[in-house]
């Protein structure tokens, strides 16, 4: 872990992905801060900075003498953010990139329409 | 929040210097601290009139509301892992956990004999012919199992190889989570300790240069790389920390932070910006000090990689001066 983000959003998004990627259904038991932190040695105080994160958002949420949970609907919540940052995180850094090289828009969507050569065919 | 300890401009003097100049601070309850700062800075100093071993030349100290002057009701709460603790000749770890566990209210005997085994600490052997890194392992293992509510740790990892400096990290935070209490923890080692520490106290000569959340200070700077020109547009009217170039390309290191627009339009520019880690910033912060190595401009010193390996180089820095000077003051 050591993008440019701060660690309880790093936190936060690791979290996010196991919601994203079906390993932490909705309505199960999340990871509990000291879970988080002892897992990614870092200190609790972070870690709960990051789970509250994901309560604001209304990702998590708590049951009280049980723990955090992942609330219902939070996975459809994830991707739909994911997909309306889509364009900032990846599209626009391709672009950039492929204009440093001398490349434009029109010759990257012949790359990705083509697979971009390389990318082996679906199974 | 609750604060246990609290310094009220305390100066400590020795014969010819200055160990610490008027410093102020509070300690809140159960957070972990990084007491940070280059050999010399106070460190020591202050964890040992915190605890009581030391006499300020002038100032106040309280911890848990009281003057810890041979005043047992606040000692027994306090455990102070020392850098070079001395033992009597005779003494063996066994007798140095036995007395350990007479002392500390909280003791917890099952915790020191897990860690007894993790660090493979042979208990019958004289403290005297222990290696550094097992005597080491004796002062983390009572730091860690008095359970005190306040515990320093002073340099505790010399002589530890990094697996064992491992387990000290993971049993520190495992036990923490489990009875949340307040650590101080100095260390030249940032790198390993900074995801662990709630809070930065940085001293640097006698005086407390930083008192944040560790995650306010590591957003506290902001590295920008590319064509020199460029760079100074940017960092023009900011507080510059760091710089260094190499032919027409340029480093700087600046205190602040860009907002959204800013950061697009310095990417746009072609340059590269990049988070500063908190060792980065105390080196930045407190290398003033140090001969020959000036903290500006000149010719890019020996990292000619400004990003990845720019954050390798004063790491290997700080450690080696470390193993190097063994005490402090």
């Amino acid at each position: 872990m050591d993008e440019g983000k701060p660690l309880f959003v790093q936190i936060a998004e690791q979290v996010e992905a196991s919601i994203l990627d079906g390993s932490i259904d909705e309505e199960s038991q999340a990871p509990s801060t000291n879970e988080l932190a002892v897992f990614h040695r870092i200190n609790p105080a972070t870690a709960a900075k990051g789970v509250n994160m994901l309560v604001d958002k209304g990702v998590l949420y708590k049951r009280r003498g049980i723990g955090m949970f992942v609330a219902p609907g939070a996975r459809g919540l994830l991707l739909k953010e994911r997909r309306s940052d889509f364009a900032e995180r990846y599209v626009q850094p391709l672009l950039a990139e492929a204009r440093r090289i001398g490349l434009g828009p029109e010759d990257v969507a012949d790359l990705v329409r083509t697979g971009a050569g390389a990318e082996p065919a679906k199974p | 929040m609750n604060s246990v300890i609290q310094v009220r401009n305390l100066t400590k003097r020795y014969k010819d210097a200055l160990a610490l100049d008027g410093v102020s601070f509070d300690i809140e309850q159960d957070a972990i601290y990084g007491l940070l700062g280059r050999n010399g800075a106070g460190k020591t100093t202050a964890m040992s009139i915190l605890t009581a071993q030391n006499l300020p030349t002038s100032g106040e100290v309280r911890v848990f509301g009281e003057n810890p002057y041979e005043n047992a009701r606040v000692l027994s709460r306090m455990c102070f892992v020392r850098e070079s603790q001395k033992y009597p000749d005779d003494a063996t770890p066994r007798h140095a956990f036995a007395a350990a566990r007479l002392f500390f209210p909280r003791w917890d005997q099952g915790l020191a004999d897990e860690l007894i085994d993790d660090f493979q600490l042979p208990l019958k052997r004289t403290i005297k012919k222990l290696s550094r890194g097992q005597l080491s392992a004796v002062g983390v293992i009572i730091g860690l199992a008095s359970r005190a509510e306040v515990t320093f740790f002073d340099e505790p990892y010399l002589g530890l190889d990094a697996v064992a400096r491992q387990i000290f990290y993971d049993r520190l935070l495992a036990d923490y989570a489990e009875v949340p209490r307040t650590i101080l923890l100095s260390s030249h080692l940032i790198d390993e300790v900074s995801n662990l520490i709630e809070r930065v106290l940085l001293i640097d000569d006698g005086r407390i240069i930083m008192d944040e959340s560790a995650d306010d200070a590591r957003a506290l700077a902001t590295n920008v790389v590319g064509d020199a020109a460029a760079v100074e547009r940017v960092v023009n009217g900011r507080e510059v920390i760091h710089r260094e170039g190499l032919g027409r390309v340029a480093s700087v290191t600046f205190l602040g932070r860009l907002d959204g627009a800013e950061r697009a339009a310095v990417v746009a520019d072609g340059l590269e910006l990049a988070p500063v880690s908190l060792q980065q910033l105390i080196v930045r912060l407190t290398q003033h000090r140090s001969a020959g190595r000036p903290g500006a401009d000149g010719f890019g010193s020996n990292n000619s990689g400004p990003d990845s390996s720019g954050t390798k180089s004063p790491s290997t820095d700080t450690s080696d001066a470390d193993t190097q000077e063994g005490s402090l003051r």
